[in-house]
């Protein structure tokens, strides 16, 4: 009984002996907050990577591809049939995508994914990745209604130009004058109304359509004017130029939006130069050897936005068919494609459907991995990140239990003719002890407890903190432009914080166990010698 | 072996005493040879010269410490010799102490710290069904001992006078046999010792409680049923001057 009086009275009247655990409460919030971040860190991009890639990834060596036949069909179907919760194909390709704005030419690095919406759908969401398709739908490659309105508007316009211009081209420096001091906003109200009809009659129209804004060019300096394959191609159906073309897009929202910081508010906006309805233009290699440079155009159907930002800046997905025939990978009856994308009923058998399916596929040809191999760089960074920072902030608590053997020695001391009285009154040293144990684990408890609070409370309003310091410091500490995500996102791991708050405790513990023993051996006659 | 069966023991006996501090590698000898009987109820001073070894034998009556040579027995069972936690338990219920710096707990009241032999008595889940009663025991006994207005002071806010009688209470609390005072005079001004005193002869004389009281203060000695002096390490019979109300 009267252990845990005294260890509470001494709690009460030993202010210095919560300072020694504020260190450890530091610690023990510190590393909540770093490992919830890290998980959630890891957790979203896991789910993100996931989405992009699927369960069990088979992919071609070659870029060149290989066809799908039915014998590899039939292989994947015996080996692993029974698992498969749906499968895709796919064309992986590298490629440049230029998109025009103003006048100018942008072209960016790209992978360029031929995809069948449809099946895609069924190994990850894609539907929910795209902008303006609803959650539910199944996407396919047709415009919207809206995109296709946008689409007659300008194509409307750009033909209206390049009427007048075939008529009385102006000189080439007059032209590019023009250019630059024609309004960016190509929104702006033209008379396109008045033209619209004109522009009807105005068929056979012989150029290529063209991207948004190429009306303000010289149709000579015109680069899809040489573009062979697709003005061939687009002759003999003699469309109609506001129809969309036979390329079709989901652009990553990353490579047509830029964030920028509005001067006046201060405030992040973006600004986006391509919509749905846009044309933009697409360079990448046939198959075959050696790769021949091939480009064709191409019209955005929607806007692809996983939140990955690595994702939204660098994918682009198109309709694979098309992309098999632009890079000449249709012949003799059979398709190639360079990877399949299965999603397993059961995603923790992956390894296993890996290992059957380097079994049944050949080798030479084909190369098996998980979502998780293929991604393994990017994970096993976070997680070595994640081992290290823990191991670091795990010593933080290791000195704090430093700072509680020191002071429990101080209060051993201080107490040497109060152990000696209640040894006197019949106290064993067993009871010293403990009191000085559960003082010890009473100071573990505070301070890994307050440390859990203040921990969690931290987690909860991350985001609200950092905007806090970012207003305080005028720095941004979280740069969405930088880092994956748009915000900071956090999961609580309950085992973690079990842990780490159960590992703190035991270092309280662990560092009163000398002091209370030494308590516990001062001698009776000794103890009360001291006055 | 038969005469030692058929005489009543003495309450407590020190028999052939020895005991010796070793500093560095000198042997100190302080006790060279002690006996000492006190029968149940009396009234037994110990005087000496400071350094004389008076508290050092306290100690080894109360199993604070334990003897070089000879033994301690408590109604002819020899204690000294016993394992640590039977001789936890006799301290708790056998002896109370009263010492010259009153060792009180700072961090407890008047009242807890007179509660404190009972709260190591009894495990936390015992203490608490007893707490009504103990509680009501407590306030008796420092009713007894004239601090009734100040229970819930810490030792800091009392005087020595205060404080002292709150270590006897402490020392009653457990219902004791056995008185044991170390100087307890020692610290305090004359008319606050001779109020400890009176406290102490009260006790002895009402309720038949065996002191054995340290000082060396002759004055204070007189009051006692009979007292032994120390000198050099062993005991001057000084004489039962006083000892007419010694129960037979
Ligand atoms: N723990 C100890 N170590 C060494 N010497 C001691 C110790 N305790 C007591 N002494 C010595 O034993 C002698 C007797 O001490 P003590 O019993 O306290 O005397 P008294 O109470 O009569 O003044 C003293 O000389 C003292 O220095
Ligand atoms: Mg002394």
């Amino acid at each position: 009984m009267y252990k845990s009086l005294l260890c509470l009275r001494y709690l009460r009247t030993r202010y210095i002996a919560l300072a020694s655990i504020i260190s450890m409460t530091l610690g023990v919030a510190t590393m909540i907050v770093v490992n919830s971040v890290m998980d959630g860190f890891s957790t979203d991009m896991r789910t993100r990577l996931r989405g992009i890639l699927a369960d069990v990834i088979v992919e071609t060596n070659s870029l060149d591809g290989e066809p799908v036949t039915k014998d590899i069909k039939n292989s994947i179907q015996r080996a692993i049939g029974d698992d498969i919760a749906g499968m895709t194909e796919t064309v992986e390709i590298y490629a440049m995508l230029s998109v025009q704005y103003g006048s100018q030419w942008q072209s960016k690095p790209v992978t360029l994914i031929g995809i069948d919406p449809e099946t895609k759908a069924t190994v990850g969401p894609l539907a929910q990745y795209l902008e303006h398709t609803k959650d539910n739908d199944i996407p396919n490659w047709e415009l919207s209604p809206e995109a296709m309105a946008y689409r007659k508007e300008w194509t409307t316009r750009a033909q209206w130009m390049v009427e007048r211009w075939n008529h009385n081209p102006p000189p080439i420096e007059q032209n590019e004058q023009v250019s630059f001091e024609e309004p960016v906003e190509s929104s702006e109200p033209l008379p396109a109304p008045k033209f619209a009809n004109e522009s009807e009659t105005a068929s056979p129209f012989d150029q290529t359509p063209k991207p948004k804004g190429t009306h303000k060019a010289n149709p000579t300096a015109n680069p899809f004017g040489e573009d062979l394959k697709v003005s061939a191609f687009e002759e003999k159906e003699e469309r109609d130029p506001s129809s969309p073309l036979p390329g079709r897009v989901y652009i990553g929202y990353g490579l047509v939006s830029f964030p920028y910081e509005d001067p006046e508010t201060g405030k992040t906006e973006t600004f986006q130069i391509v919509k749905p309805g846009d044309d933009v233009k697409i360079s990448t290699v046939t198959a075959g050897q050696p790769p021949e440079p091939t480009h064709f155009n191409a019209t955005v159907v929607d806007l692809f936005k996983s939140n990955m930002s690595e994702h939204d800046s660098s994918l682009v997905f198109c309709n694979l068919e098309y992309l098999q025939e632009m890079r000449g990978m249709i012949g003799g009856g059979e398709k190639s494609i360079t990877s399949i994308q299965i999603k397993l009923k059961r995603p923790e058998d992956a390894a296993m459907v890996v290992s059957k399916l380097e079994e049944a596929l050949p080798a030479s040809k084909f190369r098996v991995r998980t979502w998780e191999d293929k991604q393994g760089p990017l994970l096993a960074a976070v997680e070595v990140e994640s081992a290290i920072l823990n191991v670091l902030l795990f010593l933080i608590i290791a000195v704090a239990g430093f700072g509680i053997l020191a002071i429990f020695f101080m209060i051993t001391i201080e107490k040497t003719r109060d152990i000696g009285v209640l040894k006197a009154l019949g106290a064993s040293s067993n009871g010293i002890m403990s009191i000085f144990l559960s003082y010890g684990l009473a100071l573990g408890l505070v301070g890994s407890g307050v440390g859990v609070i203040v921990g969690l409370l931290f987690v909860r309003y991350i985001n609200e903190i950092e905007k806090a310091i970012t207003w305080i410091t005028g720095r941004k500490v979280f740069d969405q432009r930088i880092y994956y995500f748009p915000e900071i996102s956090t999961h609580v791991n309950p085992m973690m914080v079990f842990w780490v708050a159960i590992g703190a405790m035991v270092i309280a513990v662990l560092a009163s166990i000398l002091p209370a023993r030494k308590a516990a051996r001062f001698h009776p006659v000794e103890s009360l010698r001291y006055e | 072996m038969t005469e030692t069966l058929s005489m009543p023991h003495p309450q407590l006996s020190a028999i052939a005493i020895e005991k010796a501090y070793r500093k560095d590698k000198h042997k100190v000898p302080v006790l060279r040879g002690i006996d000492v009987d006190v029968q149940k109820a009396e009234f037994l001073s110990i005087v000496g010269q400071s350094g004389s070894g008076k508290s050092t034998l306290m100690h080894l009556f109360g199993l604070l410490d334990s003897p070089d040579i000879g033994e301690i027995q408590l109604e002819g069972q020899r204690i000294d010799d016993l394992p640590d936690h039977a001789r936890d338990q006799i301290r708790n219920r056998v002896f109370g102490f009263i010492f010259q710096f009153y060792h009180l707990l700072p961090e407890l009241n008047l009242l807890e710290n007179v509660l404190s032999p009972l709260m190591i008595r009894y495990s936390t889940w015992e203490y608490w069904k007893q707490k009504k009663k103990f509680r009501e025991d407590a306030l008796e006994i420092i009713e007894k001992v004239g601090l009734s207005h100040r229970i819930k002071h810490r030792p800091s806010e009392m005087s020595g006078g205060e404080m002292q009688r709150a270590a006897i209470a402490r020392a009653l609390i457990a219902k004791p046999q056995i008185l044991l005072a170390d100087e307890p005079t020692g610290n305090l001004d004359s008319s606050t010792g001779k109020e400890i005193m009176n406290l102490l002869t009260n006790l002895n004389e009402q309720e038949q409680l065996t002191i054995i009281m340290v000082t060396h203060d002759n004055s204070i000695a007189a009051q006692a049923h009979r007292t032994v002096r120390l000198l050099e390490g062993q005991i001057e019979v000084l004489g039962k001057s006083h000892a007419t109300s010694v129960p037979a």
